[in-house]
């Protein structure tokens, strides 16, 4: 008896150490379920699948060579950061949940065997073998440590070149770098001190660990808050999308009418060259003047703009505060040739173009070539937040925050208001 | 007998007043509440008081609104750094900006008393006393 009772602690023991990430409640995947589907709109020849849902704040996510998903998330489900989604019978519906790291945040990305994620403050890395998805989570380095995260644009995207090294966004914590943050009247710090340790983006060493600022490079600045960086491997580049600044109209209404301050400042796409100065916070691109202009809080009046000629300058430029919250330079064979190498850019969706209707909620394409944009953006999956018309932001069903490729080359699409995780491929008509 | 009745006239007409005068002043600072909060707080806590998701917290029957007066007056007052609003584990990472200098006594008594009635909320309102007071100790 004391024989099988034994025995059975040791099955039990071996059932819960041996897989390498812990099996999720299973309820929780059964209550998943029953949401209804959304209809997400797809331009002719593309369908989804819901691969899962109910994740919660589920942010970037990206996908192992074997199809696995690795999802990063912002609250802990069961107490796990990191959620891997596993298909085992091949119909885009993942069958097995499981998850591991008891920390949130937002970055996910896999190269050359290691999966990294990110806190907001801190970077880690672990051995994946991307054959069978399988992560050795004992392998857990800590990349860099250390990096601001002060309770606004405090989340961590990641990117990785080809010579070893990750980039890292720090957003700065402040809209526009006034003396008191978003306070009407307040003025613009001149220079502005959160540059030395945020408002831009980060290099380090993708294999050493326990880097913070001293040992990192500041590879671009004055970029007030990036979640959507991606490096494209066609040209060997970083690229960023900026979230421009708020308050435009209820700070300067003698400048900026409530339409206006709607639509501007624009949400600019940079090719970032190591050295590259943004223009955050001294600068903003007007969409109606189509310059980068001084920011009023820098002596700006939608004419002058001295303070924003040395920047560099933006390669696409977006409606006001859509949010965007991930770029993806897509590589794949699955969708149409004019896909190839152009990039997907998921938009969170606005709030601060009340009382005029938000805006944004959906992912866009832009079509490229040799590493610059060939056309105008256009509007590629949408109906996520499910508004008929004039609703708030916290109303919308979906909110589209990461995207993926996975080895067949469809592409991913996570959501972070419900947690729900789309699959979208392309069927030859 | 005339005397009599002109007191219960006097008397009811007071009463009247007495009852009414609450409701009308309520009535009237919500009116002033609503245009401040227009212009002061529309932007981030949206039109309809639900805030936004992980940024600007919904004023929408939470414990902050609906509850001790003084700590809520106290946020307008002096601003939160972002992070410190919890609701069922969904924290709110915009700050608040302090709004001692931008707003009076009465914009804040007002905005207050508009926003705990407004959105399905339901609560006393907020006096320019209260709100005097809590500055002067606050400085």
């Amino acid at each position: 008896m004391k024989n099988i009772l034994l025995l059975a602690c040791t099955v039990i023991a071996v059932t819960a150490f041996g897989n390498d990430t812990t099996r999720l409640n299973p309820s929780s995947k059964r209550q998943a379920l029953k949401e209804e589907a959304p209809a997400i709109t797809l331009p002719s020849g593309f369908n989804s699948t819901v691969v899962t849902t109910g994740l919660g704040k589920a942010r970037h996510l990206t996908v192992a060579a074997n199809g696995d998903v690795f999802v990063k998330l912002e609250r802990l489900k069961d107490g796990k950061g990191i959620i891997r989604l596993h298909d085992t019978n091949n119909d885009g519906k993942a069958d097995e949940i499981s998850g591991f790291g008891n920390y949130t945040g937002t970055g996910i990305i896999i190269k050359n065997g290691y999966l990294y994620a990110s806190s907001d403050k801190e970077v880690f890395r672990y051995k994946i073998n991307e054959k069978d998805g399988k992560v050795d989570t004992a392998s857990e380095q800590k990349i860099v440590t250390g990096l601001v995260a002060a309770n606004q644009h405090q989340t961590k995207s990641l990117a990785l070149d080809n010579d070893g090294n990750i980039y890292v966004n720090i957003g700065a914590p402040s809209n526009c770098c006034q003396v008191q943050d978003r306070l009407k009247g307040s003025p613009g710090q001149d220079p502005c001190p959160i540059l030395e340790k945020a408002g831009g983006i980060w290099q380090f060493k993708a294999d050493k660990t326990n880097q913070s600022y001293a040992e990192g490079v500041r590879y671009a600045t004055g970029i007030r808050n990036v979640m959507g960086l991606d490096w494209n491997n066609q040209v060997n580049e970083l690229y960023a999308m900026q979230h421009g600044r708020d308050m435009l109209f209820q700070f300067w209404p003698e400048m900026f009418t409530q339409k206006e301050g709607a639509e501007n400042p624009a949400e600019e796409l940079f090719k970032i060259t190591k050295g590259a100065d943004c223009g955050w916070p001294y600068c903003y691109y007007d969409n109606d003047k189509q310059q980068k202009l001084n920011c009023p809080e820098y002596g700006g009046d939608r004419k002058k703009d001295d303070r924003c000629a040395d920047k560099t300058k933006s390669i696409m430029q977006f409606p006001g505060h859509l949010a965007p919250n991930a770029l993806l330079f897509y590589t794949g064979n699955n969708f149409p040739p004019k896909y190839r190498n152009g990039a997907f850019i998921a938009f969170h969706g606005s709030w601060n173009r009340a009382p005029e209707p938000q805006a944004g909620f959906f992912v866009v394409f832009v079509p490229f070539k040799d590493g610059m944009p060939a056309g105008k953006w256009e509007v590629f999956a949408d109906g996520f937040s499910g508004f008929k018309a004039g609703a708030s932001t916290g109303k919308a069903q979906y909110r589209p925050c990461g995207l993926a490729q996975g080895p067949d080359g469809a592409l991913y699409i996570s959501d972070d208001n419900k947690g729900m995780i789309w699959k979208v491929t392309y069927t030859a008509n | 007998m005339k005397k009599l009745f002109l007191a219960v006239i006097v008397f009811i007409f007071a009463t009247a007043f007495a009852i009414q005068q609450p409701a009308t002043g309520l009535k009237a600072a919500i009116a002033r509440g609503k245009t401040v909060y227009e212009n002061t707080c529309l932007a981030c806590h949206q039109p309809d008081g639900s805030g936004v998701p992980n940024m600007n917290p919904p004023l929408v029957k939470t414990k902050w609104v609906l509850g001790d007066k003084k700590a809520l007056a106290k946020i307008v007052l002096k601003g939160l750094q972002g992070g410190e609003i919890d609701i069922d584990g969904d924290k709110f990472h915009n700050p608040m900006p302090p709004l001692e200098s931008v707003l009076s006594d009465q914009e804040i008594a007002d905005v207050l008393t508009y926003v705990r009635n407004s959105f399905g909320n339901k609560a006393s309102l907020v006096t320019v006393a209260e709100v005097k007071a809590l500055r002067a100790k606050l400085k």
